[in-house]
C-alpha cells in the first residue's frame, strides 16, 4: 500500500470515528455508533500493517493477539457495578502507551529532523510523554480509589497547590534544558520529567475525594485523547491527531458537563480537597435534628401496593449492594400492579458517568422510564413514594437551603416534596461529601435499614 | 410488666385499645398483656384472635384491674355499670393510659393522682412533629371526618357525584367544610372521593395548600389576620373577622348541600358559625354535620348524639364518630399506644419509664407517681412554619436570579477574551511553526471542534458507554507503536512491541465493553 492509500484509509477512519461519536448521543444509534468505531478502528490498524513503513509482522501479530485477548477477558468478565475501575485502568493503559511510544519515538535512530522541525519534534515528544504519564499514574490511582484499595478520602498535602505549581515550574525548566541537549543527556531528562509527571497524576487524584470520581473519570478520558493527539504530532500522523482531539475534546466536555451538575468549578475540582473546608461549620451550625422514623419492608409493601405513583431514586449504595436486579424485579412487579414506577438520576450519582444507567440497564430496566434530574424533578411533589436506594448527597436539601453546608448550590432531586420518602441506608453514615442529611429527618420520611440488596428482597416478599 | 386492657364501659363504646396486631408488638417490648373477656367483640375482633396473638384473656375484670401494672384504655375512667367508679378498680401505684381531658376534668385528675397513679394522656401528646406517631386526637379526628362525610350521604338523598344518565342530568352535590384541620381534610378527601364539589374555610391562612392539595376550593376573606395559634390550633379571632366569616357562611349556606363543621378552639366552647337564619336559608334535603357536637356545637340547632330536622334540613350531632368504625379506630388507637410504649420502653425490656426529660412523655404525662404534672409547659415549636422566612427565601431566590443574570454577561465577556486569546495564540504559532507542522495543527484544531460539537447533545444516560467508547478509540495509539515496530533499533522496538500490546487490551477491552453495555439497554 503506497503513503496516499494509507492516507485514504485514515480518512475513512476518521469519518467512522465521528459518526461512532455522533451515535452514541442517542440510545438509538447507539449500537451502530460502536460498530462504527471498531470498523474505524480496524481499517486503520489494517492500513498502517500494510504500509512500507511496517515489516516486523510477527511481533506485531503476537502482541496484538495477547493484547486483544486480554481485552476481550477483561471485557466479558467485568461485572457492571466495576465499569468504573475497569474504564479507569484502562485510561492508565493508553497513557503508558503514550509514554512508551514517546520514548520510541525521541531515541528512534531511522527519524532525522533539521533545525526548526527539529525542535518542534521534540517539545511534541515532551509533551507526549508528559500527558501520557500523569495520566497513567492518575488513572491508576483513580483505579484504586474506585476499587477501594485506596482510601477514597482526598489526600491533603500541605502546600499541595505550591507543590502543584512547583512541578509544573520544574517540567517548563526541564523542557528548554532538554531542547538544548544532546540525545544521552536529553534521554536522562526525558526520564526526569517522567518521574516529576508520575507524582504528578498521583498527587492529583490523591487529592480529589470519592464524590468527585464521575469528573475525574471524564477527566483523565480526555487527558487520554490529549496523549494520543501529541503523539500524531511527534509522528506527524493526522489520523491519530484526529482522533486524539476528538477523544481530548469529548472528555473535557463531559468533565465540564459533570461540573456543571454538581455547581462546581472545575478548577476547584481538580485542585482537589471537596468536602473538607466547611464541614465543620455546617456540622457546628446544625439546629433541630428531629428524629428518625424506622419502617419495616412490610409496611412499605403495604404502602406500595396503595400507591399510583412510585419513582426509585438509585445512588452508588445500589451498586456496592448490587441490587440493581432485585430492584428490576420490583419495578416489573409493581409496574404489572399499575403504578407508575419511574427512576429517578442526579447526573452524579454512582463513581462515573452514566453509571447507574449501565445497572439498570444491565438490569433490564426499560430505559425511558429512567429520567434524569432535570426531566423529573418537578414531578416529584405528585409522587406518592418515592425509594431512595443508596443514595444521600444527591437528594440532600441543605444543598438548596442551608449556604453553609459544603455542597452548597448543587442542583438535587428534590425528593421531600413527595407524599412520602423511603430511604433505604445501611446506617446513618454520611455520603461522600461527609455532610449530615436534614432529609433522614423529614416529617416524611421513613428509614429503611438494611443493605439495599436484602431490604428490596424483602419488600419483594412482603408483595 | 402486664398490661391490662378492660372492656370499654361507656354506654355505646365500641372501640378497644387493644388489636392483636399491636399485641404482638407490645409483646416484642418484652410486655405481658390480659384483655378482658368480650372486650374486643364491638369492634370485631374476638376473644380468640387475641388469645391466638398469646394473649391471656380475663373473665375478672376486678383480677384485671388489680394485676395488671399499665391499664391501656380508651376512655377516661367512668362509671362501670356493675362494679361502680373505674377509678377505686385502679391498682395503687400503677399506670393508666388513655383519654383524660384533663381541662375539662379536674375532679377525675384529683382522685387519679390520690390512687399515686402514674396516667399518660393521650389527648395532651404534644403537637410536634416528633410526636405525630402517637397523636391519637389526629387518628381519632381523621376517622371523625371520613365519618362524618358517610353519615352525611346517608342522611343526603341525592347522590353526591354528577351524571349524565339516559334518564338525566345529575349535578353534583355541593358541601363545604368549615375547620380544615385533621378532620376538615379527611372529610374533604372522602367527598372528593364520592364525586362531590368540595370547598373549604378556615382561619388560617397557611392551610390553604393543604386544602387545595385535597382538591377542594379554599373559600378566602378579604381580611388580613392569621388565626393560627400555638400548636398548630386555631385562636379566637376578632369581631371584625367573625362578621366577615359569618357573611361568607351566609352565602354559601344558599348555595351548598352539605355543610360539615369542625371548628373547635383547645379548652373553650365550640364557636358558633352556623346560625339559625342559615339552616333556614339552606335547601330542603341539605345535611349539616356537626363535629364539634361535644363541645357545645359550631351549629345553633345542633342536638348532641342526635339527628335533628329543621326547616328540612338534618342536623347530624353524632359525638362517636370514631367509635361508629370501631375496628378502624382500634387499629388507629392501638397503633398510636404502642408507639407511646416503644417511648416509653427504650431497653424493650417490659419495663416501662417515664422520662420526664423527653418532652413528648413530659406533655403526655399528667400525673407522675400521683403528682399532677398537668399542664406542661409549652411545645417549643409549632407545627406551622413562620412566614417571613418564606418571603425572606422568596426575596433572596430574585436575588440569586438577578446574580445569575450578571454572570451570564459576566461570561459571554469571558467567552470573547478567551476566543480573542485563542486566535492570538494560533497566530503565534503560525508565525514561528513550519508549514508541515501548520497543516497538522488544521486538523488537530478542526478535529478539536468536531468533538465539541458531537458530544455536547449526548444523553446522560449514555455517558458510561460513551467514555468507554472514546476509551476504545483512544487506543488508537496502536498506530503509533505500529510505526516504530520496525525500527532498527533493538530497544525501540521493544518498548513499542510492549505499547502495541497494551493498546491493544485497551481496543478489544473498550469497544467490547461497550458493546456488552449498549446490548444491555433497552427500551
Amino acid at each position: 500500500m503506497n503513503a496516499g492509500m494509507v492516507t485514504a484509509a485514515y480518512i475513512v477512519a476518521a469519518i467512522l470515528f465521528i459518526l461512532s461519536l455522533a451515535g452514541l448521543s442517542k440510545q438509538e444509534s447507539a449500537r451502530r455508533g460502536n460498530l462504527c468505531g471498531i470498523a474505524g478502528m480496524t481499517i486503520a490498524i489494517i492500513a498502517t500493517i500494510l504500509s512500507r513503513d511496517v515489516t516486523n509482522y510477527g511481533v506485531l501479530m503476537i502482541m496484538m493477539l495477547i493484547g486483544g485477548g486480554i481485552g476481550a477477558y477483561l471485557a466479558s468478565r467485568v461485572e457492571m457495578t466495576q465499569m468504573p475501575e475497569l474504564v479507569a485502568i484502562l485510561h492508565s493503559f493508553v497513557g503508558l502507551a503514550a509514554v512508551l511510544v514517546g520514548f520510541a519515538s525521541y531515541l528512534d535512530p531511522d527519524l532525522a529532523l533539521q533545525g526548526a522541525e527539529h525542535t518542534i519534534h521534540n517539545v511534541e515528544v515532551y509533551l507526549g510523554i508528559l500527558i501520557g504519564a500523569l495520566t497513567f499514574t492518575g488513572s491508576v490511582i483513580a483505579w484504586g480509589k474506585l476499587n477501594g484499595k485506596i482510601g477514597s478520602a482526598p489526600l491533603m498535602l500541605p502546600n499541595r497547590h505550591l507543590l502543584n505549581l512547583g512541578i509544573g515550574v520544574a517540567c517548563l525548566i526541564l523542557l528548554f534544558v532538554f531542547l538544548g541537549a544532546g540525545k544521552g543527556f536529553g534521554t536522562f531528562l526525558l526520564v526526569i520529567m517522567t518521574l516529576l509527571a508520575f507524582a504528578f497524576g498521583v498527587h492529583m487524584v490523591m487529592a480529589i475525594g470519592g464524590a468527585d470520581m464521575p469528573v475525574v473519570i471524564s477527566m483523565l478520558n480526555s487527558y487520554s485523547g490529549w496523549a494520543a493527539a501529541a503523539t500524531g504530532f511527534m509522528l506527524s500522523n493526522d489520523l491519530l491527531i484526529i482522533t486524539g482531539a476528538l477523544v481530548g475534546s469529548s472528555g473535557a466536555i463531559l468533565s465540564y458537563i459533570m461540573c456543571r451538575a454538581m455547581n462546581r468549578k472545575f478548577l476547584s475540582v481538580i485542585a482537589g480537597g471537596f468536602g473538607t473546608t466547611d464541614a465543620s461549620a455546617a456540622a457546628a451550625g446544625d439546629v433541630e435534628q428531629g428524629e428518625v422514623v424506622p419502617t419495616t419492608a412490610d409496611e412499605l409493601a403495604l404502602q406500595l401496593q396503595d400507591a399510583q405513583s412510585v419513582v426509585i431514586v438509585p445512588g452508588y449504595g445500589m451498586a456496592v449492594a448490587h441490587a440493581q436486579h432485585p430492584v428490576s424485579e420490583l419495578t416489573k412487579q409493581l409496574r404489572a400492579n399499575g403504578v407508575d414506577v419511574r427512576f429517578a438520576i442526579h447526573p452524579v450519582a454512582g463513581r462515573m458517568p452514566g453509571h447507574m444507567n449501565v445497572l439498570l440497564a444491565e438490569a433490564n430496566v426499560p430505559y425511558d422510564i429512567v429520567l434524569e434530574m432535570d426531566e423529573i424533578n418537578d414531578d416529584l411533589a405528585d409522587t406518592d413514594i418515592v425509594i431512595v436506594i443508596g443514595a444521600n448527597d444527591t437528594v440532600n436539601p441543605s444543598a438548596l437551603d442551608d449556604p453553609n453546608s459544603p455542597i452548597a448550590g448543587m442542583p438535587v432531586l428534590e425528593v421531600w416534596k413527595a407524599g412520602q420518602v423511603i430511604v433505604s441506608k445501611r446506617g446513618m453514615s454520611t455520603g461522600y461529601a461527609g455532610v449530615d442529611n436534614p432529609l433522614f429527618f423529614h416529617e416524611n420520611t421513613r428509614m429503611l435499614f438494611g443493605d439495599a440488596k436484602d431490604s428490596v428482597n424483602d419488600i419483594l416478599k412482603a408483595l | 410488666m402486664l398490661i391490662g386492657v378492660p372492656k370499654e364501659s361507656f354506654p355505646g363504646e365500641q372501640r378497644v385499645a387493644l388489636t392483636p396486631e399491636t399485641a404482638g408488638h407490645l409483646q416484642k417490648l418484652g410486655y405481658r398483656i390480659a384483655v378482658e373477656s368480650g372486650a374486643g367483640a364491638a369492634a370485631n375482633i374476638s376473644d380468640r384472635a387475641f388469645s391466638d396473638a398469646g394473649v391471656d384473656v380475663e373473665t375478672d375484670v376486678r383480677a384485671l384491674y388489680q394485676s395488671a401494672d399499665i391499664i391501656l384504655k380508651v376512655r377516661a375512667p367512668g362509671e362501670h355499670a356493675e362494679l361502680g367508679d373505674e377509678v377505686e378498680l385502679l391498682k395503687e401505684g400503677s399506670t393508666l393510659i388513655s383519654f383524660i381531658w384533663p381541662a375539662q376534668n379536674e375532679s377525675l385528675l384529683q382522685r387519679l393522682s390520690n390512687k399515686r397513679l402514674t396516667v399518660l394522656a393521650m389527648d395532651s401528646v404534644p403537637r410536634i412533629s416528633r410526636a405525630q406517631k402517637l397523636d391519637a386526637l389526629s387518628s381519632m379526628a381523621n376517622i371523625g371526618g371520613y365519618r362524618a362525610i358517610v353519615e352525611a350521604a346517608n342522611q343526603f338523598d341525592r347522590f353526591f357525584t354528577g351524571q349524565v344518565t339516559a334518564a338525566g342530568k345529575v349535578p353534583p352535590a355541593k358541601v363545604m367544610v368549615i375547620g380544615a384541620g385533621v378532620a376538615g381534610l379527611a372529610a374533604i378527601g372522602a367527598a372528593r372521593g364520592m364525586g362531590a364539589i368540595v370547598r373549604a374555610f378556615d382561619t388560617r391562612p397557611e392551610v390553604k395548600e393543604q386544602v387545595e392539595s385535597m382538591g377542594a376550593e379554599f373559600l378566602e376573606l378579604n381580611f388580613e389576620e392569621d388565626g393560627g395559634g400555638e400548636g398548630g390550633y386555631a385562636k379566637v379571632m376578632s369581631k371584625e373577622f367573625i362578621e366577615a366569616e359569618m357573611a361568607l357562611f351566609r352565602e354559601q349556606a344558599k348555595e351548598v348541600d352539605i355543610i360539615v363543621t369542625t371548628a373547635l378552639i383547645p379548652g373553650k366552647p365550640a364557636p358558633e358559625l352556623i346560625t339559625t337564619d342559615m339552616i333556614e336559608s339552606m335547601k330542603p334535603g341539605s345535611v349539616v354535620v356537626d363535629l364539634a357536637a361535644e363541645q357545645g356545637g359550631n351549629c345553633k340547632l345542633t342536638r348532641a348524639d342526635q339527628v335533628i330536622e329543621h326547616s328540612g334540613v338534618k342536623i347530624i350531632g353524632y359525638t362517636d364518630l370514631p367509635s361508629r368504625m370501631a375496628a378502624q379506630a382500634s387499629q388507629l388507637y392501638g397503633t398510636n399506644l404502642r408507639h407511646l410504649l416503644t417511648d416509653l420502653t427504650p431497653e424493650k425490656d417490659g419495663n416501662a419509664v417515664v422520662d420526664m426529660d423527653d418532652e413528648v412523655i413530659r406533655g403526655t404525662t399528667v400525673i407522675h407517681n400521683g403528682k399532677v404534672t398537668w399542664p406542661p409547659p409549652a411545645p417549643k415549636l409549632t407545627a406551622a412554619p413562620a412566614r417571613p422566612a418564606s418571603q425572606a427565601g422568596a426575596v433572596a431566590a430574585g436575588e440569586t436570579a438577578q446574580s445569575s443574570d450578571m454572570s451570564a454577561a459576566e461570561k459571554s465577556r469571558s467567552v470573547l477574551i478567551a476566543a480573542a486569546v485563542g486566535v492570538l495564540a494560533i497566530f503565534a504559532v503560525g508565525a514561528v511553526a513550519p508549514a508541515s507542522f501548520m497543516s497538522h495543527f488544521t486538523v488537530f484544531v478542526l478535529a478539536c471542534f468536531v468533538g465539541y460539537q458531537v458530544i455536547w447533545s449526548v444523553t446522560p444516560s449514555l455517558h458510561t458507554p460513551l467514555m468507554s467508547v472514546t476509551n476504545a478509540i483512544s487506543g488508537i495509539i496502536v498506530i503509533g507503536a505500529l510505526l516504530q515496530i520496525s525500527s532498527s533499533s533493538g530497544f525501540v522496538m521493544l518498548l513499542a512491541a510492549i505499547a502495541i500490546l497494551i493498546a491493544s487490551i485497551n481496543i478489544a477491552g473498550g469497544f467490547l465493553v461497550t458493546q456488552r453495555m449498549l446490548k444491555m439497554f433497552r427500551k
